[in-house]
């Protein structure tokens, strides 16, 4: 009995032995797979990140050394630089009105597709088609579409005998001209939902039918809950790209007419770039990066509310 | 499975007709309401399409269709010349060639930094992965604005600036982007295929470089592509980090063609340049759209 014990013992212990040196194996060979990664990381991310915090209690021009000041760029942006003000304002309006705007094109896009049609790949194909588009060449084109006389929806206006839309000069039309574009863009956002459409169970439909509902009814109660997760990741990417957004502003407006469309990243740009205030502009990088986070947390903590995860369990 | 529902167009749900029903219940309301389904899509697909017809058909203008009012669609004659000369008047060749040096490399670095590093964080399981893989995601979150300024001023350093170091080198480390979609993938193959390679004492690396990989090359693929095109419609990093024009991306390129054709027929040549930018990425699309429908389709599913 005694003896047996003993051998169970130590059965169990070359086990453990075993399974710890397994785990150190794991452990070696799964840090070394992902070591270009983690590499990557630490020197394009941790170190920039950490080096920018430090720039933005600088000034530095690049050519000197920096020079700490504390504080003084954070509260000249706060306080002082309207133009900042400007364009964090701009940016939110982008956020506010254009990310929604581009969820719901998507989702009605996605909705349509996802009819039982013909030719669903050739419409499909129609849709998704502009949003790889490089970016310089849809700014080509929608200077062209928007240009005040000549341009596709003018020349068609002046025609008919409306007067002509100013649509990128005019600073109460420039920021939707740009939302329009956004919008035009979508079909990435479109593919993920088409997708979502088409994980939903049939049977929900079914049941609904039974229970007497209609197709408006149908779509707001099964077809949109069960898309909340999809919903939800669109929301989150769009949110944070849009929060970058520069190179259709910087080619279509460069940030005018009267700073309409003078965008977070364009004004950081010019900072950064053309007046060589690196560490000025390295706050406002770090404001935007707590923007972007703040913002993250508050759609991801109201999805809680909002978002239905089927039966698993989340 | 989903992904192949999406790609191999089966009958989807039918939220107007609702039941499969028989063709009893195929009244007229259903007709019609099939009828109203096709011509929203019809116009809507023409409305997405419009100005990318609109770029193609200036491209073929002369001076005078350009400014005629109501616009001119289809221009006659058509002028075809218009290509050539652009190609003539700015060496775009170059320019094309300068976005391959780069893009063709970082895809490459792309391809196989993603692939190691997904394979570390969904092949073998080990203490940290899943933190580690977290905080790979929440990178995602990181503003480029943040790392750019450091980043610029370290390349200025390394000496850098005006090469395609700054805009290659990087993506031989990964993107958490990529690194996710494949993981992904790699989640979907059956563990045991893999299980059994180990019992049968292959390397982890073998088993990533004979297992996985070559049942993996439909995400690759992806991946390269996703790639591929963001090299190519790359604006801001070029922007930083290149100011020689014979080192210009076609991105960098066309911006510049705006003050090169000021005068006779400016509009068609800067559309027909557009339509040459916009080319290749449509090709592209035509070629592989089922991988990148699969691939972004992909990209929703929530690990």
């Amino acid at each position: 009995m005694r003896i047996l014990d003993s051998t169970a013992v130590k059965r169990q212990a070359i086990r453990s032995g075993r399974t710890r040196r397994q785990e150190i194996r794991n452990l070696t060979a799964g840090l070394l797979f992902v070591s270009p990664w983690l590499i990557g990381f630490l020197l394009w991310t941790i170190y920039p990140v950490l080096a920018s915090f430090y720039y933005g209690f600088t000034r530095y021009d690049v050519v000197r050394s920096p020079y700490f000041v504390g504080l003084t760029n954070y509260t000249d942006l706060v306080v002082k630089d309207t133009s900042f003000h400007i364009a964090l304002g701009n940016t939110l309006y982008l956020v506010i009105i254009g990310v929604p705007a581009g969820v719901v094109v998507a989702f009605l896009l996605a909705s349509i597709l996802n009819n039982n049609i013909k030719f669903r790949p050739a419409f499909r194909a129609m849709f998704f088609l502009p949003s790889i588009v490089p970016a310089v060449a849809s700014a080509e084109v929608w200077r062209w579409v928007y240009n005040p006389r000549y341009g596709l929806i003018n020349s068609i206006v002046t025609s008919v005998g409306f007067r002509a839309i100013p649509w990128l000069s005019s600073p109460a039309l420039a920021k939707p001209s740009l939302i329009i574009i956004n919008c035009w863009a979508q079909g990435t956002a479109m593919l993920i939902f088409l997708a979502a459409l088409q994980d939903v169970p049939r049977s929900l439909y079914d049941a609904s039918l039974v229970d007497g509902a209609n197709a408006l009814q149908r779509f707001w109660h099964v077809t949109i809950p069960m898309c909340t997760p999809a919903i939800l990741f669109v929301t989150l990417t769009s949110l944070i790209g849009t929060f970058q957004y520069f190179t259709l502003g910087w080619l279509l407006t460069e940030g005018g007419p009267k700073q309409a469309t003078e965008f977070y990243s364009i004004y950081l740009y010019r900072n950064a770039f053309q007046y060589f205030k690196m560490g000025y502009a390295s706050a406002m990088a770090w404001i935007l990066f707590i923007v972007i986070v703040v913002f993250t947390v508050i759609v991801f903590r109201s999805s809680a509310r909002w978002v239905y995860y089927g039966g698993e369990a989340q | 499975m989903r992904v192949q529902q999406l790609l191999s167009d089966e009958r989807p749900v039918d939220i107007l007709r609702g039941k499969a029903g028989s063709v009893n219940n195929l009244a007229i309301g259903d007709w019609l309401r099939r009828l109203f389904l096709y011509v929203v899509l019809v116009v809507l697909s023409f409305a997405f399409a419009l100005p990318l017809l609109w770029m193609i058909s200036t491209s073929l203008k002369t001076d005078p269709q350009v400014y005629h009012i109501p616009p001119i669609w289809v221009p006659n004659p058509i002028r075809l010349m218009n290509y050539p000369e652009v190609l003539t008047q700015v060496p775009f060749g170059l320019y094309f060639l300068n976005t391959l040096r780069y893009a063709l490399p970082s895809v490459v670095g792309v391809l196989l930094s993603s692939s190691l590093a997904a394979y570390g964080f969904a092949g073998i399981r080990w203490r940290g992965r899943d933190a580690l893989f977290f905080i790979a995601i929440c990178t995602m979150m990181v503003p480029f604005q943040v790392v750019m300024i450091p980043l610029y001023i370290t390349f200025k350093h390394l000496g850098w600036l005006n090469s395609y170091k700054p805009l290659v080198i990087p993506a031989f480390f990964g993107f958490p982007y990529y690194i996710f979609l494949t993981r992904q993938f790699f989640l979907t193959i059956p563990s045991e295929l893999s299980d059994a390679a180990w019992v049968d004492g292959c390397s982890p690396f073998m088993v990533y470089w004979r297992i996985l990989l070559p049942l993996s090359r439909s995400v690759l693929v992806v991946v390269g592509l996703f790639e591929f095109m963001a090299a190519w419609n790359n604006y801001l990093g070029p922007l930083i980090y290149l100011n020689r024009d014979e080192l210009y991306p076609v991105a960098l390129a066309l911006r510049m063609m705006r003050s090169t054709f000021v005068e006779k027929l400016a509009w068609p040549y800067l559309m027909a340049a557009s339509t040459m930018v916009v080319l290749p990425v449509i090709l592209i699309f035509v070629i592989a759209q089922g991988f990148l429908v699969e691939g972004i389709a992909l990209t929703g599913i929530k690990g």
